[in-house]
């Protein structure tokens, strides 16, 4: 079986998740790593490290920024006279949408944020959460090539070999837009919870330390949010010590704790994380959805009876603002940071 | 301007959702509209407000669907269209995509079509960008903010770099997430107009489609595995004595 892989990137920083997409093609056949932007020499050197049969890359100015219509058109035509099985992209909000057009371009399916995909006969059965990861579905794409984005960490990485290398073979540009990119603003900061070894998330409980007393003058909802990110400061920090993202339950994202990007189930932010510590999280039907797939799975909260703690493999019945800090220190501690 | 909202009925998020017989059942649990196009009527409503217009709420669905249709009236939309067909049963998203360019094209002098990011159903939220590229208009995906000026868009994009300003030209396919700010709730006066309200119903001849056969099929459909999981609560006499005992079996289980 012959497949694309698409290497998607960001100013040359790899979503990890396209190795994991080049080491499922490898399992099925060749795999042709398919490469755009500008400048991405070192991409491309990665890229045969981690195993690629080839690497097609359109380096060009007018790829510098992600754009949906010359990225689709690229990837598009190369597609068409190169004849894959399959092409493969991790999950990104930049490749849903690419994944999307050329299904239009190419007239085949499109299985988003696949968990599994094997082989039957000549057939591929791609498995997949739906209804907020309720649900789980296989589902197969009967035109040809066969299009998949991949859901983060749901297949093993590859390991890098210095010594493979080889030349990259460049591809013909369709540089035709629709759409500007004036610039990027950072008011918010990046989180890729599909990504983290270790997650530690906040809800509702994070706002409901009375001891605190917020600044004169707040209203009770700014007073609120006031307490909501003392709280979340204690859960960054361990995150921190852990190497791990901050993650958010529905409720801590809706009362303006934190911003949306971190928060975890229904938007379909599945997480997969090797370590899940949810603090002052209740457990909304949502949320366990959303977290349920961690590995190991911890809960703090005050409540003995909150549904989280079915889904715990450790639970701690107590105050998050006692209880995190002390955690925090430990694994200082334990771990020698 | 003339704005399109493009809308999905959903099974409510909190509903219980099963497989039972290789079918999706979700009890007693009633329809909504999907939580994620409440957003995308709530940002095609902004942009009424601002530049004013109309909007239209735009659904393939069956019968049922009116009522999403009517939540969208309640919200403030001018007015709403079901397309409903025998032949849309089991339809993928690439032909949902088709049926909706077609049905935007015959509209006619539509400035603006806005999605919600995803449904809570399929949860592809890949029905715009494939829209849009069948229409071949620009698509500007997970815009949290919105402005328009001098017939050009501009939004800014939430991905997982941060936020990217991007623009085009109108006509032009959007999709919303959450930072759009929250929808609107209906208003008393918005109830009686939509419980009133009269929903044209479009057949897929009416829209001048066909629909494909379905290249995406689902083989089987499954339960989540059940997790057993006994939890072991740990107690201690402080909250270091706690977190020494949790830290030493989180090290055991290494995870880390």
């Amino acid at each position: 079986m012959k497949t694309f892989v698409y290497i998607d990137h960001f100013k040359g920083a790899v979503q990890p998740a396209s190795w994991e997409a080049l080491g499922l093609a490898k399992s099925l056949g060749t795999a042709s790593v398919v490469l755009f932007g500008s400048g991405v020499d070192a991409v491309a050197k990665a890229a045969f490290e981690y195993g690629a049969d080839e690497v097609l890359v359109a380096d060009d100015a007018a790829l510098t920024d992600y754009r949906a219509e010359p990225y689709a058109s690229t990837l598009a035509a190369l597609a068409s006279s190169q004849s894959p099985d399959l092409i493969l992209f991790p999950t990104t909000a930049r490749t849903r949408e690419l994944a999307a057009m050329i299904g239009v371009d190419l007239n085949t399916g499109v299985l988003t944020d696949i968990s599994g995909l094997e082989a039957s006969g000549d057939q591929l059965i791609a498995t997949r959460p739906i209804y907020e990861g309720k649900l789980i579905e296989k589902a197969v794409c009967s035109g040809k090539p066969v299009i998949a984005t991949i859901r983060a960490r749901a297949f093993p990485k590859p390991e890098a070999e210095a010594s493979k290398s080889g030349t990259a073979t460049k591809v013909e540009v369709k540089s035709e837009t629709l759409t500007n990119v004036d610039g990027y603003s950072t008011s918010e900061s990046a989180v890729n919870l599909g990504d983290a070894g270790v997650i530690v998330s906040g809800g509702r409980g994070v706002a409901n330390n009375p001891s605190l007393t917020p600044p004169d003058g707040m209203d009770e909802k700014q007073a609120e949010i006031w307490r909501a990110q003392q709280g979340f400061a204690l859960i960054t920090e361990l995150a921190n010590v852990l190497g791990g993202a901050v993650g958010a339950s529905r409720a801590a994202v809706d009362g303006g704790y934190i911003p949306y990007s971190h928060q975890v189930g229904q938007t379909g932010k599945v997480v997969t994380p090797d370590l899940y510590i949810a603090c002052g999280i209740s457990g909304a039907i949502q949320h366990l959805v959303g977290m349920r797939n961690a590995k190991l799975v911890v809960a703090i909260n005050k409540d003995a009876d909150a549904p989280i703690f079915k889904q715990a493999r450790y639970g701690v019945v107590g105050d998050l603002f006692q209880i995190v800090p002390a955690l925090t220190e430990a694994f200082r501690k334990k771990l020698g940071k | 301007m003339k704005i399109i909202a493009c809308i999905k009925q959903v099974p409510d998020s909190e509903a219980k959702v099963r497989a039972e017989d290789g079918k999706v059942s979700w009890g007693d649990a009633p329809l909504v509209i999907n939580p994620f196009d409440e957003y995308a009527v709530e940002g095609a409503l902004q942009q009424k407000e601002a530049q004013g217009g109309t909007v239209t709420a735009l659904c393939l669905g069956p019968e049922s669907a009116k009522e999403a249709l009517k939540h969208a009236l309640a919200m403030g939309a001018d007015d709403a269209i079901l397309i409903t067909d025998p032949a849309l049963e089991g339809i993928d998203t690439l032909g949902a995509a088709r049926v909706l360019a077609a049905a935007i094209q015959k509209i006619d002098g539509v400035d603006m079509v806005v999605f919600g990011r995803q449904t809570l159903d399929n949860g592809a939220g890949i029905t715009s960008a494939q829209t849009a590229r069948i229409l071949r208009w620009p698509m500007l995906g997970l815009a949290g903010q919105i402005k328009v000026h001098d017939g050009r868009v501009s939004v800014e994009r939430v991905i997982e770099e941060g936020r990217q300003n991007v623009s085009a030209k109108l006509p032009a396919v959007l999709s919303v997430v959450q930072s759009i700010g929250e929808p609107r709730y209906p208003s008393f006066m918005g109830i009686r107009k939509a419980s009133k309200a009269n929903i044209p119903v479009w057949s897929l001849s009416d829209v001048g489609a066909s629909a494909s056969e379905a290249i995406v099929k689902r083989t089987e459909l499954m339960n989540p595995p059940v997790r057993e999981t006994a939890v072991d609560i740990i107690a201690g006499e402080s909250p270091a004595e706690i977190a020494e005992k949790l830290v030493d079996k989180i090290l055991a289980e290494k995870v880390l």
